[in-house]
């Protein structure tokens, strides 16, 4: 028993000493670099660049609308690569990278159908048409969803991950498909890719602010899912700190009934 | 000979709470081992980590051979498995449940329903749904279905549960049996007086720690069970 | 692994023999469907025949849904996936055979349904290779896919709500795809109808791949 309460106290000695936050040198870095890059991307893409030839000043919403889409893209794929590392090495590691970009992505996708919906409304009058590019996010928002749901079910953390997992990597896989599908049903048959929207024979104004704006929307994204990670790692640790406690009152349980033997029950300090 | 069963110091835990805080036991081949305590002690637990079902977090866990921290499935086609559930499925029929389960684990229909025959599960309710049996023949046919497998241990939890007196009878008879033949039985059970007509000697689980008896069973004595064995 | 899904699938259809309810209650819920969906759209034939390659096939999604539950419900009970677990069958062989269970109730269901929809939407089939081809890879997808979840919701309270959340977005390509495929077959648009098969074929090999390769960490943990 006294092996155990020390290292009780050893744990909580431990907390007290650890991060009193998820920030670092590091992401402080990263969040300034954001900003820089947030408020370049706002200058040239609202005020420097040229607007659109066709399109006037509507076309300014692509600053916002490709990088986030793409920022989406990019969190769905370290979703799936996690999963699939997940399930591969079981480390926990892997679990809390994927839904923290999981989470992320479908925060970043839910922007870029509304500012989709927003400039539809600007050009076209309607807030939603089913043209490819929206359609498509739709379908891969819900299914995004899906995961979040299954992960907020309550399981032990195995079963969580294992379930994550399983929908992270059956979910990126219909990713393609789905847009297939729908450029086909739509009538397009080249495909659009986010990266077209590039055209390089763009002005260069306006070139400038895309790229500045898609190195923005990937340092957001990247300083969210590092604060995010560190948020879901710190609430791991501190579920694991009940175990020290949680296995001497499973012990305590057992006190009366053997209190007629010598022997003392083992505990787990002598292991492993 | 190495145990059939060694576990050390077996952390299990089901979600966050440690079923298992810390479990000790050795089981040899041939022995018939009762596993007592009150209820929550985790005596399911301990036969679940056992058949491999549950894994275990800290601790050695070695079942015939097989290391379970490393790869808890490897142990699972050798060992048999009686639980609170039936794992029957309710509509199908007697024999369509016991065919399918003993082909399952690589078992041939007529093991599954010599087995039957030797559980007395009377033919005429071989064709009826499970739903339709009562709870002590449902037992029946659980049990039978785990002995067609003919596994090399045998984990009951709480086998004489819903029987009536001739079918407790036949329980026993069947772990002496296994034991005699080289298979090993741990079972869970609060009828002590009947588990002690059986067992080799009892281990008590209590807090999810175990604690060797310090009583075993003498009344019986070692002697007379070792005239019925017969090696 | 292929004895062992064909011992499942067996098992399966033995089951649904038994406890007929496919037969019972999803085909009338089905049909049901079908009927709702005239009500909703006006007896006027013409917008009802324009509209059924896309309501039969949503029909078919909403009639798969169920049929899932019944499939994994039944695994979840009386402790039978630990008894699967311990029968020391290969997870793919398990999950193939469910799927190719799965796949014959569902193609036993679009017969009806078809015959649903040529007697209340007078639908006349005509091209009939390629909706045969449409059918039976978009039911392979179907399948494929929700047997993936169909395991995962299985032991959950919530799976009611849960599994058709999650399965019918995957399967909207699967929805897109057939509906075309059945438009084109119909004679409701000039342009080939294979490639939308190819489509669901894809879709069908990539989850059977994938759904073998992970139904053995579904097992155990899910």
């Amino acid at each position: 028993m006294t092996t155990t309460t020390t290292t009780s106290a050893g744990s909580a000695a431990a907390a007290a000493d650890g991060p009193t936050g998820t920030g670092s040198l590091g992401t402080k870095v990263l969040g300034g670099l954001s900003l820089v890059a947030i408020a370049l991307a706002v200058v040239y893409g609202l005020f420097i660049s040229a607007p659109d030839a066709q399109l006037g000043e509507t076309i300014r919403i692509i600053y916002m609308h490709v990088p986030t889409v793409l920022a989406a893209y990019v969190a769905f794929i370290i979703t799936a690569v996690s999963s699939a590392m997940y399930l591969w090495k079981r480390n926990e590691f892997w679990d809390l990278l994927g839904s923290s970009s999981a989470e992320i992505g479908v925060l970043f996708f839910a922007v870029t159908i509304i500012d989709g919906a927003l400039w539809g409304k600007v050009t076209w009058g309607v807030f939603w048409r089913w043209e490819p590019r929206l359609t498509t996010s739709a379908v891969l928002l819900i299914m995004y969803i899906g995961y979040l749901a299954v992960r907020a079910i309550p399981a032990d953390a195995r079963t969580r991950a294992t379930r994550c997992s399983i929908v992270g990597l059956v979910a990126v896989v219909n990713i393609p498909i789905v847009h297939k599908a729908v450029d086909w049903w739509r009538g397009l048959h080249q495909g659009r890719t986010v990266l077209s929207t590039i055209d390089p024979e763009m002005d260069g104004t306006q070139l400038f602010a895309m790229y500045t704006s898609l190195v923005a929307g990937l340092l957001v994204f990247a300083w969210l899912l590092v604060h995010r990670f560190r948020t879901a790692y710190l609430a791991e640790r501190a579920a694991d700190l009940g175990l020290d406690t949680a296995l001497a009152e499973r012990r305590l349980e057992g006190s009366p009934a053997t209190s007629d033997t010598s022997h003392t029950p083992t505990n787990t300090g002598a292991a492993s | 000979m190495e145990s059939i069963v060694h576990l050390r110091a077996a952390v299990a835990l089901i979600g966050r709470f440690p079923a298992l805080a810390g479990a000790d036991l050795d089981v040899d081949h041939g022995e018939i081992v009762l596993l007592r305590g009150p209820n929550g002690a985790g005596k399911t637990t301990l036969l679940r980590v056992c058949a491999g079902l549950v894994s275990v977090s800290s601790g050695t866990a070695m079942v015939l051979g097989e290391d379970l921290v490393r790869n808890r499935a490897a142990v699972r086609r050798r060992v048999g498995m009686l639980g609170h559930a039936t794992f029957l499925y309710e509509d199908l029929t007697v024999t369509e449940n016991i065919d399918f389960w003993a082909r399952a684990a690589g078992a041939t229909v007529p093991d599954g329903r010599a087995a039957l025959d030797r559980l007395g599960v009377a033919s005429r309710l071989w064709s009826l749904p499970v739903s339709a049996l009562s709870a002590g023949q449902r037992r029946r046919v659980s049990f039978a279905s785990m002995l067609c497998r003919r596994p090399e241990l045998w984990l009951l939890d709480e086998p004489h549960a819903g029987l009536d007196s001739d079918g407790r009878d036949v329980i026993d008879d069947l772990m002496r049996e296994a034991a005699s033949v080289g298979a090993t039985v741990l079972f869970a059970s609060h009828e002590l007086d009947r588990a002690g007509g059986v067992a080799h000697r009892s281990v008590t689980i209590s807090g999810g720690v175990t604690v060797p008896d310090a009583e075993s069973f003498d009344s019986v004595g070692i002697a007379d069970l070792a005239d019925e064995v017969a090696p | 692994m292929i004895r062992d899904a064909m011992l499942v699938a067996a098992k399966d259809l033995r089951l649904e023999r038994r406890s007929k309810i496919g037969l019972a209650q999803v085909m009338p819920f089905a049909v049901l469907v079908l009927l709702l969906f005239a009500f909703a759209l006006d007896p006027d034939r013409n917008i009802l025949r324009q509209a059924t390659p896309g309501l039969f096939w949503v029909t078919v999604l909403f009639s798969a849904v169920l049929t899932l539950q019944r499939s994994f419900g039944v695994e979840a009970e009386d402790g039978i996936l630990d008894a699967l677990r311990l029968s020391g069958m290969a997870p793919a062989g398990i999950y193939l055979g469910k799927v190719a269970a799965l796949v014959v109730q569902l193609l036993a269901l679009e017969v009806v349904l078809a015959i649903g929809v040529a007697v209340l939407y007078d639908t006349r089939f005509i091209g009939i290779p390629l909706l045969i081809g449409v059918s039976i890879t978009a039911t392979l997808g179907i399948a494929a896919a929700g047997a993936v979840y169909g395991a995962l919701a299985a032991r959950l309270r919530s799976r009611d709500t849960l599994l058709p959340l999650l399965l019918l977005p995957l399967l909207a390509p699967v929805l897109i795809s057939a509906t075309r495929g059945f438009e084109v077959s119909l004679e409701r648009e000039t342009v080939s109808g294979w490639p939308w098969a190819a489509l669901l074929g894809i879709f069908a090999l990539v989850y059977l791949t994938l759904g073998s390769v992970l139904f053995r960490p579904l097992l155990e943990d899910a």
